[in-house]
């Protein structure tokens, strides 16, 4: 036997609980509830204000999150890989800890000092909680790639006359966009999705994509559920033709 | 000057990430129902939650153990199909290889949403009844892109011979995996298996999609649940902070280790 065969299990497995599940996401949003070919689905969710509203906000925050998260993480990336500036393993991991502690119940203790604060739950509260719960998968990517970096480029820059800041925006950024980009699909995607967190951090005022996915299913309208995990699934391939190189940006998260 | 400032830009960054965590952990020692009232010291909630005697959540023990047993069973599963998926990818070439890894990227990028409800219109599609088994399932779905992510730097940094070198020296193709290969693949293998665990213990949309109505809780929806009801049991700010120290002195653990042991390679 040759051993790439090895890989017809995982193959097999894949096409069952991968391929097969995101067609049949396509096959519900064309059909009515009694199996036939419409697109009532997908008209519906056009002429559906509601639903078209909670796409521009989840939009509109993924967007926001995700821009907030790169400014605030790209410089603590950068300074937990510059070895003059950070020495010490701790503060790495401290960065990292809250990625395993259950998300849900961060949300809600962030609410919660809201709440203390007699701060009102809406927009501005949803923002930062996101950032809260998203911050730290933006900075692991980056400082992935940045602590890898070959240094000797940005030497070979600074001998050439470079100055710190041309070599930091010509050389640095450039070749650290990879952790960057992971960071983008570690953030962006989840954000327009997530469906618990919104609920905690606004009250209930503001749904997102996510939301609006969920209770179709869970009241049993599969069909026009899967119409809008369709549209979801568009945004993820525009999203990732956008982050540019794949392999790259994938191999930044391990 | 610039170290001032870049130490300063970190703590302040660590000190809002911690705020909730923190908080969590102080008002786990006193009573009250809600976050936030000071009610007097008290270790109470721990008491309640080694007990199990807590106020109408019998079930939040053994939302605690299935959230492990099937991070555990998923995990393992996923660590063993990955492994030999990633040698596998390893030798194939071309277009094959491209396909493969790109079907792997797949559970990767797609949000919890997404691989949730289409797991669930495929478990519906099956007429397959759902509860352990299919979250099980769907938690080895998007665990094992994580191991043959983490086993194939392994593998490309082997030497290709040595497999081969074993079998023409006579060992039987089982004995030089097991005593060629997985040794070389280990780290790889561990790592692998500590993400596909940690993201089955996070997970909580594919659960709520997947588990079925058989009233099936893992921690996150049971915390998803109770905090709809209004309120989150008391309890719960206990087991949290258990959690947050084991996980703490987990990482600080293996942190010294690997820094013991590279000095000892130096």
């Amino acid at each position: 036997m040759k051993r790439s065969h090895w890989s017809i299990p995982y193959v097999v497995f894949m096409a069952i609980f991968v391929v097969l599940p995101l067609v049949l996401v396509m096959v519900y949003a064309f059909q009515d509830g009694t199996g036939h070919f419409t697109l009532a689905n997908i008209t519906r969710f056009f002429t559906d204000a509601d639903a078209l509203t909670t796409f521009a906000v989840s939009l509109e925050i993924a967007i926001e999150n995700t821009l907030i998260c790169i400014l605030l993480g790209y410089p603590a990336a950068w300074i937990l890989a510059n070895k003059d500036l950070n020495r010490s393993a701790i503060t790495i991991i401290l960065f990292i800890m809250p990625m395993w502690i259950n998300a849900l119940m961060r949300t809600l203790a962030t609410a919660e000092i809201f709440n203390m604060l007699g701060i009102r739950l809406g927009k501005g509260t949803l923002l930062f909680g996101m950032v809260y719960d998203y911050l730290p998968f933006m900075i692991y990517p980056i400082y992935n790639v940045l602590a890898k970096m070959d240094k000797s480029y940005q030497e070979a820059a600074q001998d050439l006359g470079a100055t710190p800041w041309k070599v930091f925006w010509k050389v640095t950024v450039p070749l650290s966009m990879p952790g960057v980009w992971s960071g983008v699909l570690m953030v962006f995607m989840p954000t327009v999705s997530t469906f618990a967190i919104s609920e905690f951090l606004t009250n209930n005022k503001i749904k997102l994509f996510g939301t609006i996915i969920q209770e179709n299913i869970n009241s049993s309208m599969w069909n026009y559920g899967a119409a809008l995990a369709f549209f979801m699934l568009i945004i993820i391939g525009i999203t990732t033709l956008f982050t540019g190189d794949q392999k790259e940006a994938e191999e930044a998260l391990i | 000057m610039k170290r001032f400032l870049a130490k300063t830009y970190i703590w302040i960054l660590l000190i809002l990430l911690y705020t909730p965590l923190i908080l969590i952990a102080v008002f786990s020692f006193t009573e009250s129902k809600v976050l936030g009232s000071w009610t007097g010291f008290s270790t109470r909630l721990y008491e309640n939650l080694f007990t199990g005697r807590i106020q109408g959540s019998a079930t939040l023990l053994s939302a605690v153990e299935n959230t492990l047993l099937i991070a555990l069973v998923s995990a393992a599963v996923a660590m063993l199909l990955g492994t030999v998926a990633a040698i596998g990818i390893f030798n194939l070439q071309g277009r094959k290889r491209r396909v493969v890894s790109f079907l792997n990227n797949i559970p990767m990028i797609n949000p919890d949403v997404i691989t949730g409800v289409s797991l669930f219109l495929l478990f519906i599609f099956l007429h397959f009844s759902q509860g352990y088994l299919t979250v099980i399932l769907a938690h080895i779905s998007f665990g094992t892109p994580y191991v043959v992510l983490s086993v194939l730097p392994k593998l490309q940094q082997m030497n290709p011979n040595v497999y081969e070198a074993a079998l023409d020296l006579g060992a039987t193709p089982v004995q030089a995996l097991r005593k060629v290969l997985i040794p070389q693949l280990r780290p790889g293998m561990v790592s692998g298996f500590i993400l596909a665990f940690t993201m089955s213990l996070d997970d909580f949309a594919v659960t709520f999609f997947t588990r079925g109505t058989i009233g099936l809780e893992t921690l996150s929806t049971y915390i998803y649940a109770d905090a709809r009801k209004g309120g989150l049991t008391p309890e719960l700010r206990a087991l949290m902070t258990l959690i947050f120290l084991i996980i703490l002195i987990l990482l600080i653990v293996i942190n010294v280790r690997q820094a013991k042991m590279n000095k000892d390679k130096e």
